[in-house]
Formats: structure tokens, C-alpha cells, sequence
């Protein structure tokens, strides 16, 4: 269930033209902190790449079947088996910020675990 | 006039299940381990690494959508749902959308007045399980994230919003988890989280179609919290609706201390989820074949259990209760009441076996249990216990001794006779040992011999602890008893 | 600018650095050349001339030496168990190297070091080859010029005024500049065979499934392949053969025996069907382009090959297609760039700020555009219009090659319409540079292998590559016909001058 908050409601008459407030609302969706100014010109941009896509509303695709897979195959189950983790150490390197040997990350509000 | 309400509430639950490994990773999925010690390229969301799912999580998900009813999919997808947040290493959960392993099956509940409701299960698919975040650590600014959780393999139960007080979600909830936990599918732990409860709830006046606008309670992770969140949500949507206020569409916490329900976050603000298939996971096949063997071979479920259990081994409704409140003890039972019956030839004998077998088990074994907890199997082995019993039915020892015994059973490991045989507790059931005792005792108290013959029948007891003193306390009390009472009235 | 062509033809033993894959291979294995010398010869080139390329992003001299020596502690029957015993080999920044920084030439992973290697890592590892490093390449393997590297561009080696292509840009120029005897890229919408093409050397896509994705950092998961470049499509042949095969690590790597591709080298060709598209060689391709097609489709003609006239109706869609599923997918797939466990962390005020910010100075331009395009495309509302429509837009492409296939065994087209373009030329317009990619995205959206291989110069001097696609699993198919174009025609294994030492 996915609400777009009321600020950006989509243009139904022409989804490939897009409003700086999507284009913000899109950014906000992407966690991308864009300045006013990337935030017009990825506008200007992404317009006219859309206009270009655009061209996909000519195909008649009513009967045909989305490809997900290029190459037809299935998942393939694995066993139940443990495999040994990597040392923390080594997983744990690479972070930011750690304490406790854990991954310490700015304060999450909402409490829940 | 007040208008009148009437609640609708829908459950979401999240299970843990009981797989070795986690869903897409050969991390291990257990409990309790030091922080990021169950964790690799893949749980962790490390560029470059790719799921791979795990087969027995796959088939104890279909063993939970065959036991509550639904349709199985031979052919599922795997969906990702986007959003941010630091429990989520790949900023993306591996779900199931719009084409769910399971759907459409329903669960009959018990309400509290012996009433049968049947509420309906919209789906039950495959996720993977978040991180978690550690309470009260991380020096001041910081939240730590513990990823041992992240990546377990968990069902999704969503129920129809057929339930209609706090009282049926609470019935519905416990029904619900005894059925996974039998199927060996969920362990149902709420305390450590393995089971985990989201109610959705609103009002809406009776009569009325269309549903209130509703709130998520998260958070509810005990049964007395169930009823109590729900019915204060519910009170406070009455109360705002009442005044002439909206119920704002938001997710709300279950506060104990204070008890009441408190807002988390807006829901209006809601995330858009950006749902697709997977394209690092193929679609997941299970031929019909499979999808058979795996209902052929579905565990019994506890409903039926104890209903066998009534109507075979002579259990009341009460017994078969408690003696099913977890697989490993319904187990146990079983094993013994088997046990017991070969023994048994008659219908009548298995039933007062069964019967006997069943107050031990609630009184000895269940006391050890509550104090020492249950692990994955009982203190003692079915066949040990039986053995003891057999012990108490032919008059070895009585059931007094009997729970003595079973005490150093546990704690010593060793079998009922070799304990009886070694603390010389075998009763002294020769009837011409205790009637030598019992003149014994008679003749050097011949005014207490008076005393009982004027009416004092009590000083019988006397006449018992003296027998008992005198056979060092190993006689068998009921046979003194008949063989005192027998001497007396000669 | 000295457009001198050194034929590696009959080069003498001891110029290690223009000898062959194959060659090389034999000559460790045999005892003949030592897998260290060679080791060293790469690495001393790569320290005076690389500097004005910029292929590499991260080279390993102490670990390729390491490498080297173990090789020729072996016993020469343990030696010819390697496939690649002493081969130096680059390896594009986004495969994961256990120990080495895998970048992806992006700021958000300035300096990380995976713990991990990926799955035809581990295989180079085992076949004996000498891993010299990382290369550079277009940011998270977005673009077609290498110009979107957040740390600095690489020039073609041809003419260093120009683009090498990308996205494997560095992968590219190592091996045409004899920086590697060959490189592993990543193709996703023709990230291997068109850089392939601008430099000159032979580049293979494989099926998708065919070669392992563990450890490929992701850019679109149902597109992404890793394929070899070498000067010779033979030598292309060996590298692919080792890295191809099931790794029960990668849910969408197939379970395939992996036939003898080096074996096709030298089967003639006649009989085969070569499919041609004649839209495919008319407006919008460079005058130069056409002709050096017509010049190859002759050479076929005259191996036996009969020209058949295809159509691919759909292909038209190919740029507007890729460009909504390929952004789609990497929206996803780059949303674990936050900062919380590796990579670059932005620290802001409050989470949302730390994860805006981090996202925000980490990624550059192009990877910020794609993450935009492929977030709306999924966003509530435009999933139908946009994601469906194209995934079934690409049921079509891929109807187009089955209906082709019918009636030939390849389907011939040019790899790009142009010869590599100027650096900076292309930078302003974003839709023009996909729209570049016409030719290489419609095999790329049906899972097909495609392979480009050299087939002349521009008079300019610039490589031209005409692409081959043929069926799912026929990369036998492709390295026949390859290779026999090469034998006929004396295109390939053709290296630039070398250019200018770095000074001190």
C-alpha cells in the first residue's frame, strides 16, 4: 500500500512531464539532498529523457507478457546448512563508525526495534 | 441518539521460522549470539552480494499455508520493498507483493464463551527479517545495529479484518501461534520477538459497510498486551469520534506503564514502497507433487490433538490444555501414554494409564519445567517416566517416594529402579512383614488399641506413623492402613 | 599524433608485453618465460605510461608479483593445469577484490576493501593469472565515455583526445594499450563491446547467467554481465572459458556445462548464416562505419557466409526500454549506498541528513540522474506506465532476435554508430549519450551474448567494431565467427603507439 503525500500528486495527463515538486519529491524518495539548483536541471534533464521514453505509449502491449528474466529460469533452493560467518572484525572494518561491536549510525528516532 | 460502534481489527504477523540458516544467506539464524557474529556479505548488504533462498524455509511456509487452508503458488515472486532505514542493510526488504507463496485460507478460533469463528487469512508469505537495534547502548548520539537479526527467514500472516473485539484478537493470536508452533514452523517466543503482532484497527458505526479509517498498533509483544492495547484503541477512536474528531491513519505503540496507546509516526507520510520483482531472484517453482508431499506429511494439529486425547485416553478438556501448551510436552505425553498403552490391553486400563501419565506429567514434570525451563527436549525420557509410574502401579514405591525419585532422576540421569534399588526405597509390600510390624505395634499400645475401639478412629493415624516408624518408613502406607483396620476390628 | 600500428605478428620472445593470452599462457607453462619477468614487464609499462591514459584506478604491484612468483614455483605439470598461468590481467573497479579498493570510481567508496572476492576472481585466481589491479571506469558502470569516473577520465589510447567508451573504459585501453594482455569489464546496456570497439580490441558479452555475478557490484541486476577483452577473440575465448560456469552464490547464474570456446578457433565458416540489418548500416551511422561493415560483411561473403536481410522492428524501443529498466533497477540496487556500514558517510544533523547529504556528495551526476529516473519509474503511480510497459517493450525486443534466428545464426550490426567521440563532446547532453547505444542495448535487454570485433579504422586512425549477436548460450557461435573474420582479415591484435612516458 503506497500513499504519495498530497504535495506531488501525479500529472495523469502526461506522466513523462515532470513538476520541479516531483522532481523534489523524487529526491526525497531517493534520500539525495539536491540543491535548488541540481533539483531544476535533473528537472530540465529528466524531461527530456522521459519525452524520449515517452515513445513507449505508441507499443501495443496490452497481450504481452513483462520478461523480469531474459533467459528463462527459476530460483534454485539452497540447503539449510550454516556456513561460517567472516570474522566481525573484517565485516565490521569497512564501517563508518562502530562501538561495541556493533554498527553505530546517527540516533533512530522512532524507537522501534 | 450515541451512535454505536463495533471494532474491526485485522492481524499481522510476523513468525520467525525454525530454519537452520537464514532465507537467503547460510548465516546462522539463532538466537542470542554476540552482536554481528552471525552476519556475511549478503546479510550485510555489501555491494556485490547476491540472495539465495533457503529450501526449508520455503517448505515450512508451505506447510504453514496448507495447515491454515490456502491456496499454495506453484509459481511465486520474490518483490523488493524499498525504503530507508538502518535496519535494513540493503535498503531494500526481499518481500513477496503481488504474487504471495499463499492466500486465501482461514483459521477457526474459540471465543471465550465456547463460541466458534472462523477468520479469514488474506495471504502468509516468505520476508526477510530486519536488524536490530540495541537498547540503551551507543554513547549518547549514536543508535548501535546489531545485523544478526537481519536476513532471518520470516512468514507474514495477514488476517482479515474479521475480528471484532480485543477478545477474539487475543484468541485468534494464541490459536494462530499454537498452530505454527506444532507445525514446527515458528517457536512462538513474543518475548524474544520470534513472534511478533501488528493489530490494525478501527470503528465504524454498526450497520455501516464501508471500514473506519484505521490505526497499526505495533509493538504488542505479550497476550496481556493484545487485549489491553486493542481495547484502549479502541476506546480512544470512540472517544475522538464521539467529540466529532477523525481518526488520523497512523501507526500507534502500546505504552504498559502508562497504558495507553501513544502515536509513532504519521502514516500519512506513508512510504512509497516502490514494490518489483526481484531481478537477482528468479521466480520460485513448486511443483504440485511437492506442494502434496509436503500437506501428506503435515504434523497433527493441536485441536485435533486434544480432541484425540479426549476421547482415547480419558483426558478432560483441562488436562489436554496444558499438556498441549507446547509441542515438545504434547510430544512427551504422547510418547508416554504410547508406552503406557502397550502395556494396557484394555480400553479402560489405557484410559486410567493415560489419565495417570497425565497428572504426573502436569504435576512432577510440569513443576521442573516452570523452574528450570524447557529446552528442546524434557528432563527425562518418555520411557524413563513410564517406568517410573509402573513403579507406583505395582506398589514399589508410593507416590509420595515417587516424586523424590523423579527429582534425582533428572539431576543424576539415572533410571527410577536402579534409584529405588540403590536408597533401598522399595516399599515394603510383603503383607507379612507389615502384619508382624502391625501386632507389634498394636500389642505394645494396647491404650491406644482402647482408645480407637471407644470411637477415637483418628488414633489410626498414630497406629500408621508407628508402622511406618518401625519399617523405617518404607512400608506401603495403604496396605498398613488395610492391614491396621483388619487387626483393629478382629 | 602518430597513428603508427604495431602488428603484434611475429614479435619476438622478448617482447612479453605484446604476446597473446594464449601465447603467454603457453610460454609460463612451458618454462619458456618466467611469470614474474612477464609480471614485471606489465607493471614497469603501466608506471611510465599510464599516467596520460588513466586506465588504471588502482594497481598491485606487490600482490601481482606475489602472484607471479608462486607461478613459477610450480612444476610445469602443475603449470599446465593453469589456463592463464602468468597472464597479467586488469580487472574493472566494480569486481570485488578481497584486500584491494573496489570503488566502482565513485566518491561513496573511496577506499573500500571488500572482504570478500568476487566469484571470477576467485576462478582468475585459480587459473594462474597475474591480477595487476583495478581499472577505471565510468561511476557504478553508468555511461558510455568514462568521462563520468568521479576521479579522473581515460583517454583512448588511439588518440587521447578522445574517449576509450564506457562504462569499462580502463578495462578497455589497458588491453588495447598492452597495459594487460587482456581485462575483465561489465556489460550491461554495451558497457564491454563498445569501449571495445573504440579501442580496437576484441570484447565479448556472454548469456546472461552464463558468467557468475557474485561480487559484481550491481548496477541492473537483469542485465549485468562480466565479460573479457583481449586483442584476439581466441584470447578473448580463454578467459571467457574460465569464467564461465554455475556459482550457486548467483540465484540467476545457470547450470550449464561450459563447452571448449577456444575450440571454435580455426572451424570455417561456411554455410553460416550471417543476419544483416539494413537500417542498421544507414542514417545516423558515420560514413566511415558503414563502409568498414560493408568491407566485413564481404569478408564473410567470401568465407562462405550466406547474408541474409533480418529486421528487429522493436529495436527502435531499445534506448527508451533500457533507459527505464536499467535506472530501475539500479535505484534499488544503489539505495545501500546510506553511509551506515561502509563507504563514505556525510555526517548531518539528524539520519535523514546524514543519508541526503552522503548520497548526495558521494555519487556524481550521471549515478544521481539514474537513481532519479529509475525512482520515479517505480514510484507510486507510474509503475504500470512506465517499469511494466518497458518489461514488456523488452518481451518484444527479445521476439524480434527469436523471429531472426529462424533464419540465420547472427545478427550483424555496427557496435556503435560513430567512432569514439571527443572527451567533453558528448558530456552536456545526457539523452544523447544513451541514444548512442542503440545498437549494443537491444541484446543486451534480450540476454543474448554479442561480441564486438575490430574491423578497421576511421581515416582518422580510430577503431571501428561491428557487433555479432547470436543465440541464448552460442558464444560458440560468436567466437567462431569472430575469429575467422580475424584470420581473414588482419584487424586484430593491433595495438597503438605507445604513449608519452610520464615524466620523473
Amino acid at each position: 500500500m503506497s500513499i504519495v503525500s498530497s504535495d506531488s500528486k501525479p500529472s495523469r495527463a502526461d506522466p513523462t512531464q515532470i513538476t520541479l515538486d516531483q522532481v523534489r519529491h523524487v529526491a526525497k524518495l531517493a534520500r539525495l539532498a539536491l540543491s535548488e539548483t541540481e533539483l531544476e536541471t535533473m528537472r530540465e534533464q529528466l524531461s527530456r529523457i522521459l519525452g524520449h521514453v515517452a515513445s513507449l505509449g505508441a507499443l501495443d502491449v496490452a497481450s504481452v507478457p513483462p520478461t523480469s528474466h531474459a533467459v528463462p529460469m527459476q530460483a534454485p533452493l539452497r540447503a539449510d546448512v550454516v556456513r561460517d560467518s567472516l570474522p566481525r572484525g573484517e565485516l565490521l572494518a569497512a564501517a563508518p563508525s562502530t562501538e561495541a561491536g556493533a554498527f553505530a549510525v546517527p540516533k533512530v528516532l522512532d524507537g522501534e526495534s | 441518539m450515541a451512535t454505536v460502534y463495533e471494532p474491526v481489527i485485522g492481524l499481522e504477523v510476523h513468525g520467525q521460522i525454525l530454519t537452520k540458516t537464514k532465507m537467503f544467506c547460510g548465516c546462522s539464524a539463532s538466537y542470542g549470539a554476540p552482536p554481528n557474529t552471525h552476519v556475511c556479505p549478503v546479510c550485510l548488504g555489501l555491494p556485490g552480494s547476491l540472495p539465495v533462498p533457503n529450501g526449508a524455509a520455503v517448505e515450512l511456509a508451505i506447510r504453514a499455508g496448507l495447515a491454515l487452508g490456502c491456496t499454495v503458488r506453484e509459481t511465486s515472486v520474490f518483490s523488493r520493498k524499498n525504503y530507508f532505514y538502518p535496519d535494513l542493510s540493503k535498503g531494500y526488504q526481499i518481500s513477496q507483493f503481488d504474487l504471495p507463496i499463499n492466500e486465501r485460507g482461514s483459521l477457526e478460533i474459540e471465543l471465550d464463551d465456547g463460541t466458534r469463528k472462523t477468520v479469514g487469512i488474506t495471504r502468509i508469505h516468505l520476508e526477510e527479517d530486519a536488524a536490530k537495534n540495541l537498547h540503551g547502548a551507543g554513547s549518547g548520539t549514536d543508535t548501535l545495529v546489531d545485523y544478526n537479526r537481519a536476513g532471518v527467514a520470516l512468514i507474514e500472516i495477514v488476517g482479515e479484518p474479521d475480528l471484532r473485539s480485543a477478545a477474539e484478537a487475543e484468541a485468534y493470536l494464541r490459536r494462530l501461534r499454537e498452530v505454527l508452533m506444532f507445525l514446527g514452523v515458528n517457536d512462538g517466543n513474543l518475548e524474544e520477538g520470534s513472534f511478533r503482532c501488528d493489530a490494525n484497527v478501527s470503528i465504524r458505526p454498526v450497520g455501516q459497510e464501508k471500514f473506519g479509517t484505521r490505526t497499526e498498533l505495533k509493538n504488542i509483544n505479550s497476550f496481556r498486551f493484545v487485549r489491553k492495547a486493542i481495547e484502549h484503541e479502541l476506546s480512544r477512536q470512540e472517544a475522538v469520534l464521539s467529540a466529532g474528531g477523525r481518526i488520523t491513519m497512523e501507526t500507534r505503540t502500546y505504552s504498559s506503564s502508562e497504558d495507553k496507546t501513544i502515536s509513532m509516526r504519521s502514516k500519512e507520510e506513508a512510504h512509497d514502497y516502490r514494490f518489483f520483482p526481484d531481478p537477482d531472484l528468479p521466480p520460485l517453482v513448486v511443483s504440485a507433487a511437492r506442494i502434496a508431499e509436503i500437506r501428506a506429511a503435515l504434523p497433527e494439529l493441536p485441536e485435533p490433538k486434544r480432541a484425540r486425547w479426549q476421547r482415547e485416553l480419558g483426558l478432560t478438556a483441562s488436562d489436554a490444555q496444558v499438556l498441549s501448551a507446547h509441542p515438545v510436552l504434547a510430544r512427551f505425553f504422547e510418547e508416554v501414554a504410547a508406552l503406557v498403552a502397550g502395556s494396557s490391553p484394555t480400553a479402560e486400563q489405557r484410559a486410567t494409564a493415560g489419565k495417570r501419565s497425565a497428572n504426573f506429567i502436569q504435576g512432577e514434570v510440569l513443576r521442573y519445567v516452570t523452574l528450570h525451563g524447557l529446552d528442546a527436549s524434557l528432563p527425562v525420557a518418555a520411557d524413563a517416566l513410564v517406568e517410573l509410574l509402573a513403579l507406583v502401579d505395582g506398589g514399589t514405591i508410593s507416590g509420595k517416594m515417587a516424586k523424590d525419585v523423579f527429582v534425582e532422576m533428572v539431576e543424576s540421569g539415572r533410571r527410577a529402579q536402579k534409584i529405588v534399588d540403590k536408597r533401598g526405597l522399595a516399599q515394603v509390600s510383603d503383607s507379612g512383614v507389615i502384619e508382624a510390624a502391625a501386632r507389634e505395634v498394636l500389642a505394645q499400645n494396647a491404650s491406644q488399641v482402647e482408645r480407637y475401639k471407644a470411637g477415637k478412629i483418628n488414633v489410626l493415624g498414630f497406629f500408621v506413623g508407628q508402622v511406618m516408624k518401625a519399617t523405617s518408613g518404607a512400608a506401603n502406607p495403604a496396605l498398613v492402613n488395610d492391614v491396621l483396620k483388619r487387626l483393629l476390628e478382629a | 599524433m602518430s597513428h603508427e600500428h604495431i602488428s603484434t605478428a611475429g614479435a619476438s620472445a622478448a617482447d612479453v608485453i605484446g604476446l597473446g593470452v594464449v601465447e603467454l599462457a603457453g610460454k609460463v607453462q612451458s618454462g619458456e618465460l618466467s611469470a614474474l619477468e612477464t609480471a614485471r614487464a606489465f607493471l614497469d609499462r603501466i608506471a611510465h605510461l599510464d599516467g596520460d591514459v588513466g586506465a588504471f584506478l588502482h594497481v598491485d604491484g606487490e600482490g601481482a608479483l606475489a602472484q607471479a612468483a608462486s607461478v613459477d614455483r610450480l612444476s610445469p605439470s602443475e603449470r599446465r593445469a593453469l589456463p592463464l598461468a602468468g597472464v597479467p590481467i586488469a580487472l574493472k573497479d566494480n569486481l570485488c577484490t578481497r584486500g584491494l579498493p573496489t570503488t566502482c570510481a565513485s566518491k561513496i567508496l573511496a577506499g573500500y576493501v571488500p572482504p570478500y572476492d568476487a566469484h571470477v576472481v576467485e576462478l582468475l585466481r585459480a587459473a594462474g593469472a597475474t591480477l595487476l589491479g583495478k581499472t577505471n571506469m565510468d561511476e557504478f558502470a553508468m555511461g558510455s565515455s568514462n568521462e563520468n569516473s568521479a576521479f579522473w577520465p581515460v583517454k583512448n589510447p588511439w588518440d587521447r583526445t578522445r574517449a576509450p567508451g564506457g562504462s569499462s573504459g580502463g578495462s578497455a585501453a589497458a588491453t588495447a594499450a598492452a597495459f594487460a594482455a587482456a581485462a575483465l569489464g561489465s556489460d550491461t546496456g554495451g558497457s564491454v563491446r563498445q569501449p571495445g570497439a573504440f579501442c580496437g580490441v576484441a570484447a565479448i558479452k556472454p548469456t546472461y547467467g552464463r558468467v557468475s555475478r557474485y561480487g559484481l557490484i550491481a548496477f541492473a541486476s537483469s542485465l549485468d554481465q562480466i565479460g573479457p577483452f583481449a586483442r584476439t577473440t581466441r584470447d578473448a575465448a580463454r578467459l571467457l572459458g574460465v569464467i564461465a560456469g554455475h556459482d550457486a552464490r548467483d540465484a540467476t547464474s545457470v547450470v550449464r556445462a561450459v563447452p571448449d570456446y577456444e575450440a571454435e578457433c580455426g572451424k570455417p565458416l561456411t554455410g553460416m548464416r550471417i543476419g544483416v540489418v539494413r537500417e542498421a548500416l544507414g542514417e545516423g551511422v558515420e560514413p566511415a562505419v558503414q563502409q568498414a561493415l560493408l568491407a566485413a560483411l564481404d569478408v564473410y561473403r567470401a568465407l562462405g557466409c550466406t547474408l541474409v536481410d533480418v529486421e528487429l522492428p522493436h529495436a527502435q524501443h531499445a534506448v527508451a526500454t533500457y533507459y527505464l529498466i536499467a535506472p530501475a533497477e539500479c535505484s534499488s540496487n544503489l539505495a545501500r549506498f546510506d553511509g551506515m556500514r561502509f563507504g563514505l558517510r556525510v555526517n548531518g544533523a539528524d539520519l535523514a541528513e546524514t543519508y541526503g547529504r552522503t548520497r548526495a556528495e558521494g555519487f556524481g551526476p550521471e549515478v544521481k540522474r539514474r537513481i532519479m529516473l529509475g525512482t520515479y519509474a517505480l514510484s507510486a503511480g507510474y509503475y504500470d506506465a512506465f517499469y511494466v510497459k518497458a518489461q514488456k517493450a523488452r518481451t518484444l525486443i527479445a521476439r524480434d532476435y527469436d523471429t531472426a534466428f529462424e533464419r540465420c545464426d547472427a545478427v550483424l550490426t555496427p557496435t556503435s554508430p560513430t567512432v569514439a567521440f571527443a572527451l567533453g563532446e558528448k558530456t552536456s547532453d545526457p539523452l544523447a549519450m544513451y541514444l548512442a547505444d542503440i545498437f549494443t542495448l537491444p541484446p543486451s535487454l534480450a540476454g543474448l551474448p554479442a561480441s564486438s570485433v575490430p574491423c578497421g579504422f576511421s581515416p582518422d586512425g580510430l577503431p571501428i567494431g561491428f557487433q555479432l549477436v547470436t543465440r541464448a548460450f552460442d558464444e560458440q557461435g560468436l567466437v567462431r565467427l569472430a575469429d575467422g573474420y580475424e584470420r581473414a582479415s588482419g584487424f586484430a591484435g593491433r595495438r597503438p603507439a605507445d604513449p608519452p612516458k610520464v615524466k620523473g
